[in-house]
């Protein structure tokens, strides 16, 4: 087919015309985007863990780890491993943050549990608070994150975590910490950690999407957060937990 | 089991965030504030015997408040956004206002209180140095060059305002600092609201004591004759602030232990565990209770001058001590125990790196090369023309 330049602009100038307009009545009528596209006011994320149900593999341990890059001797999520002897202190391990699971228990006649840990995701965040410079803020899909461009590494926010969640990366000397996997979790995916997670002990979770089930989960269990006498609206709840816990 | 840690600690706790400059901060900050607070005594309240100290206080506040910000800065991960504080500060944030609480004290309170103290002397020397030192005295008179009686009588005027606007600043600036610890909820060794008021009291004890060490050291290296009358007045409001800031502390640890919340057994554990020397052997014992036996003391009995000159070096000196001892079991003891209540880590600290040993010994040494700038630049010796 003979193609002229004089054309090709004919067809381009058309197109162009075309799109103005369709971007026009798009904004006269209120059109939404494409269905697919992310809207950060839809969502407010959260977690379902439930003890019961976690085996201390340390497959979520590995995968964020993998997943997020996190330096060697830091966790941004880990797993706790606790031993319980009526009236006793509770006997509480966690090598290397469960990167490698658990050994065997080695004495009997225990309460024996695993406990995943991972930041709150508080909606009344002390660490928020805290931060001189605003560079960790509660994003509007309710995801406690830090912007390292603007962090100082003064680390009053390390301090002001109840849950021990945070930590000064070694490289960027900024502080770090769990994002929900925010890169995944705004493509629609799940966190490295849920993925991984060979016996569904940890569910990511969307309070704004009716059709989640953490409704019915909600509504059907006893849950609790950690240290809820701290009073930060945490967003990660566990299912049968114990009240040693801490 | 990982070395240096007993027990649980939640993965990330077991090193320590804030090190010994930290520890530095609220100690220095804490000399700034005590040492105005001993200045405004005689200014405001009018307690003339400490009139020997005066511009020693204003000078040894300023040496020290201008290394106040400096072990922060060594201390940041990225120290070149610290001004972010101030273009962006977080209005939630306890430490978002250090910047401003520092600047004001700085330049409202404490270069304006000087400079107008000073003011007839450095008009007088711009007119009768040379060299570099003329240069410098004139540009400190800022171009004023009016030292007539009205012109002074206004600069003092001023300087009362200053000074009074400078009590409530200095109690701002320290107590703020108690704040910045106070209102951590998730660290019951911090979280107190007496913390403000412990560490303002403790302040005006250290700068107190310092400002009575200072004034002794220089008149023995001038060898002048100290003013006993000045001395004994330091030393005896050092003792009711001191009796002030022992009450406030044992306040808290009544409460502490009658309370026996959840976070007691762990902390007292760490008391008489890793804290044992710095808080039960130095600050309590030597740093509180034995000044603060030799002050009562000297309430109590008339000792012979030499007598109680030694007494008051011993009691100042053990006092910084102790003060300093405070500060580091407030940050470092805070960071020992596990936020689970579960377990212990501990504080190894490096020798020549940025938040090292070396580092800190530097920035105290620091202010004392300032002071001596500052004594050289403007005298505080004023013993033969009285005001």
């Amino acid at each position: 087919m003979d193609f002229s330049r004089r054309d090709l602009f004919k067809a381009g100038g058309k197109l162009l015309v075309l799109a103005s307009v369709g971007a026009t009545l798009e904004q006269i009528t209120g059109a939404e985007p494409a269905s697919d596209a992310y809207k950060m006011a839809d969502h407010w994320w959260g977690m379902i863990i439930d003890i019961d149900h976690c085996i201390g593999c340390g497959n979520c341990v590995r995968a964020c780890s993998r997943e997020n890059g996190v330096p060697h001797g830091y966790f941004r999520t880990w797993v706790e491993r606790y031993q319980i002897e009526e009236g006793k202190q509770p006997r509480v391990d966690s090598p290397d943050g469960a990167m490698e699971g658990f050994p065997p228990n080695t004495r009997e006649r225990l309460k024996s549990f695993f406990v995943p840990k991972l930041c709150n995701q508080c909606a009344a965040s002390p660490c928020v608070q805290v931060c001189p410079v605003g560079a960790t803020f509660v994003s509007p899909d309710g995801v406690v994150l830090v912007d390292d461009t603007y962090c100082l590494g003064c680390r009053y926010c390390v301090q002001a975590c109840p849950y021990g969640c945070r930590y000064l990366h070694p490289q960027k000397q900024t502080v770090d910490k769990c994002t929900l996997c925010y890169h995944r979790i705004t493509k629609g995916l799940t966190t490295a950690c849920c993925e991984s997670c060979p016996t569904g002990a940890r569910l990511l979770v969307d309070f704004k999407n009716p059709k989640d089930p953490v409704h019915e989960i909600l509504r059907n269990n006893k849950v609790e957060v950690l240290k809820p006498y701290m009073a930060t609206q945490a967003k990660v709840y566990y299912k049968n937990l114990d009240g040693a816990v801490r | 089991m990982i070395p240096g840690v007993n027990g649980f600690m939640y993965p990330n706790e077991v090193e320590l965030q804030w090190s010994v400059l930290i520890v530095l901060y609220p100690y220095i900050t804490g000399l700034v504030a005590g040492a105005f607070i001993l200045a405004s005594l005689e200014r405001v309240f009018k307690v003339e015997a400490v009139r020997p100290t005066y511009r020693l206080a204003l000078l040894t506040a300023l040496a020290f408040l201008l290394v106040a910000p400096l072990p922060l800065q060594l201390h940041l991960g990225h120290p070149e956004r610290s001004f972010e504080m101030y273009l962006t500060p977080h209005t939630s944030s306890a430490m978002a206002m250090f910047g401003f609480v520092y600047l004001w004290y700085l330049t409202v309170v404490l270069l304006l209180e000087i400079w107008l103290e000073y003011r007839a002397e450095i008009v007088g020397l711009a007119q009768t140095t040379t060299g570099i030192r003329r240069l410098i005295y004139r540009a400190l008179t800022l171009g004023s060059y009016n030292v007539s009686p009205e012109a002074r009588r206004i600069d003092d005027k001023v300087g009362y305002a200053v000074t009074v606007i400078g009590i409530p600043s200095a109690f701002l600036l320290h107590g703020y600092v108690g704040f910045i610890f106070g209102s951590v909820k998730a660290n019951p060794w911090w979280s107190s609201p007496l913390m403000p008021i412990v560490f303002l009291f403790s302040a005006m004890v250290s700068g107190i004591a310092a400002v009575m060490v200072l004034y002794v050291v220089c008149s023995k290296l001038r060898k002048v004759p100290i003013d006993m009358r000045c001395l004994d007045t330091i030393a005896r409001y050092l003792f009711y602030t001191f009796v002030i800031d022992f009450t406030l502390e044992m306040l808290d640890l009544v409460h502490r232990t009658y309370e026996a919340d959840e976070s007691f057994r762990s902390l007292d554990f760490m008391v008489h565990t890793r804290l044992w020397f710095s808080q039960v052997i130095l600050q309590i014992m030597l740093g509180t209770l034995v000044p603060l036996a030799i002050l009562a003391a000297n309430q109590l009995w008339r000792f012979s001058v030499g007598v109680r000159k030694a007494m008051y070096m011993t009691a100042g000196g053990l006092t910084l001590i102790g003060i300093f001892a405070m500060r580091w079991n407030v940050v470092i003891g805070g960071q020992l125990f596990s936020k689970s209540f579960l377990g212990y880590t501990s504080y190894k600290m490096e020798l020549v790196t940025r938040e090292g040993l070396l580092s800190a010994i530097a920035l105290m040494i620091l202010p004392f090369v300032i002071f001596l700038v500052l004594i050289k630049l403007l005298p505080p010796w004023q013993e033969e023309k009285p005001r």
